[in-house]
């Protein structure tokens, strides 16, 4: 560069200050998006922890004006519908990442199913609660533990057959020669060799699929649709932990305020748990059979 | 295993299914003019959905301009300057946000951020930014701006996340290269790893405008919930996710339901239009295209 000196030099000051502010604004930005997340935390550990008891985990919500109570049916509630949604949603999953990896892999109908995943992990929650509303609540004439398993089982579905799918990717060919190679039939060889080598993985995905619609309230608003009593009747109304939460948190009382707090804990602690979890499994290598 | 990748069309066909089904009696009455009315009246059965329609497009956007700068500035410290003992747990901590279910972020943004902007941030703006007519009015603490606020801490960490994928997906000879000619750290980050991953990098930011999109539950806590079309991002909305969260079961006739399931349709397309765009984008470059050089 032909540049006189004096402005080179000021040049490569304006350079030097660039690449500080720079890093200072990428620091900035790392801190402000760590603090809500602190801030989140605290508070909920904070609020939540003052008002958790024992009632809060063996009691039905009281009646509007009595303090006390729990939120003891909505936790088993919650237990019930993830039941539901994992019968429906870990199979499917599985069963669809299965086929997409060992069966269409390369092919045309593969890719458009591997679409169509993605496109269903992209509807709102909301708009798959009217959807399964109008499919099962409708025709049923009334809400139903069953249609919000339904609903959020639908919602584990992409995460699951994405993540198995991943995962059987990652298990070398050699194995899947070596057991076709002993005279092994190809559904055998899928099922006890790939899916049982990538099966720590497999795992994985479905635990993280579960943490997601474990908090889910959209899609329950008008499936589940929540209940003050105990229940486990599939075919009844049922009370879920968010469903609860989102109801206690816009209410105009302050013990339920109290109760709303307690019970985002209990659910934060829950997936923050199952979370973690899968995070020191993975980190600890996940294909150890298959190096 | 065919039988369950073939009822994940299924499923898809099913709902799109139902929600046009359903809607036939808007469509019908209604057409395209439902979508460019202002009048929401139950009562009288007369249905527009162009509040809700700015409400969401206003706090996505709002959402966006808040989360972008800080989602990429989080990406590029994470990827290109952070020491290698933090990157792991500071990875870790942004992932956690993600996992946060959105009636959380809701109770939080209701006792803890409202009260902050009413009492400390909303006043500043006003003062300060006032005469845009953005910032002005009564201030309630909730509406567009709290709504906007935590839309943007909920899709901050795909945003992240996803351009970290990007940026990673970077050769190192791009980055040895620019340094090679003498560039400082900021234009070796300017020129050898954002320029080659910017493509992927919107990809994310759509991917997170598709999220925002949809969000129901925290929005629905916040925004205020007033079929109204105010400009100043202080005032009360309503958004699409959220009419439907509150008045689908009070929903008395058909029509008022058909209304209803019309928006959830809107928003269905809308979303599968944003999502497919982003993931084609985000494939585009994770997926070994050259990387492309202006």
């Amino acid at each position: 560069m032909a540049l006189p000196q004096k402005s080179r030099k000021a040049n490569y000051a304006w350079r030097m200050f660039a690449n500080h502010m720079a890093t200072g604004l990428a620091v900035l930005s790392t801190i402000l998006v760590v603090a809500p997340l602190i801030a989140i935390f605290v508070y909920l550990l904070y609020k939540g922890a003052s008002s958790l008891n024992l009632a809060f985990f063996t009691k039905t919500p009281a009646p509007v004006g009595e303090s006390g109570g729990g939120m003891a049916n909505a936790i088993v509630g919650s237990g019930i519908l993830l039941a539901l949604s994992s019968l429906l949603g870990v199979p499917v999953g599985i069963g669809a990442g299965i086929y997409l990896s060992e069966f269409g892999r390369g092919g045309k109908l593969a890719n458009f199913v591997r679409f169509t995943a993605d496109v269903l992990n992209g509807v709102p929650s909301i708009v798959m609660g009217i959807s399964i509303y109008s499919l099962i609540v409708l025709p049923q004439k009334h809400f139903s533990a069953l249609s919000g398993g339904v609903a959020l089982g639908v919602m584990m579905i992409p995460t699951i057959t994405r993540t198995t799918e991943e995962m059987l990717l990652m298990v070398p060919n050699a194995i899947r020669e070596a057991a076709l190679g002993l005279g092994v039939p190809n559904w055998r060889s899928v099922l006890s060799i790939s899916l049982k080598t990538a099966s720590p993985g497999v795992i994985t995905g479905c635990m993280l699929a579960f943490a997601r619609v474990a908090g889910e309230t959209a899609p329950l608003l008008f499936t589940a649709f929540g209940n003050q009593f105990w229940s486990a009747n599939i075919n009844q109304p049922i009370a879920a932990l968010p469903l609860q939460i989102y109801v206690y948190a816009l209410s105009p009382y302050d013990e339920w305020h109290r109760l709303a707090w307690a019970g985002a804990l209990v659910l934060i602690l829950l997936i923050v748990i199952s979370v973690s979890l899968v995070r020191y499994v993975t980190t600890r290598g996940v294909l150890k059979g298959a190096s | 295993m065919l039988i369950c990748s073939l009822s994940i069309f299924g499923i898809v066909a099913l709902i799109a299914y139902e929600l046009v089904a359903r809607s036939q009696l808007t469509i019908h009455k209604f057409g395209l003019q439902f979508f460019f009315k202002q009048a929401w009246d139950p009562v009288n059965g007369d249905f527009g959905a162009l509040p809700f329609i700015y409400g969401t497009l206003v706090s996505s956007i709002v959402a966006l301009i808040i989360a972008v700068p800080l989602a990429v500035g989080v990406a590029v410290f994470l990827t290109e300057m952070c020491p290698k003992f933090l990157r792991g747990p500071l990875a870790f901590l942004t992932e956690l946000l993600a996992a946060i279910p959105s009636v959380v972020y809701g109770l939080w943004a209701v006792f803890i951020l409202v009260p902050i902007l009413r009492e400390h941030l909303n006043p500043f703006l006003m003062k300060t930014l006032g005469w845009t007519g953005l910032f002005t009015g009564p201030n309630y603490g909730i509406g567009m701006l709290a709504a906007g606020v935590i839309l943007a801490i909920m899709i901050l960490p795909i945003i992240s996340s996803l351009t970290r994928e990007v940026m990673t997906a970077v050769p190192h000879t791009q980055r040895e290269a620019v340094l090679a000619l003498g560039a400082t750290r900021w234009e070796m980050i300017r020129m050898g790893v954002l320029r080659n991953a910017r493509i992927g990098i919107v990809g994310s930011i759509i991917l997170g405008l598709g999220r925002a999109l949809g969000e129901t539950i925290a929005v629905t806590m916040v925004i205020g919930n007033r079929p109204e079309i105010v400009k100043s991002l202080l005032g009360l909305g309503y958004s699409m996710s959220s009419v439907i969260a509150n008045e689908f079961s009070e929903a008395s006739d058909d029509l008022y339901l058909s209304a209803l399931i019309e928006i959830g349709l809107a928003l269905f397309i809308v979303t599968i239009i944003v999502n497919a765009i982003a993931r084609l984008l985000v494939w585009a470059v994770t997926r070994g295209a050259p990387p492309r050089v202006a």
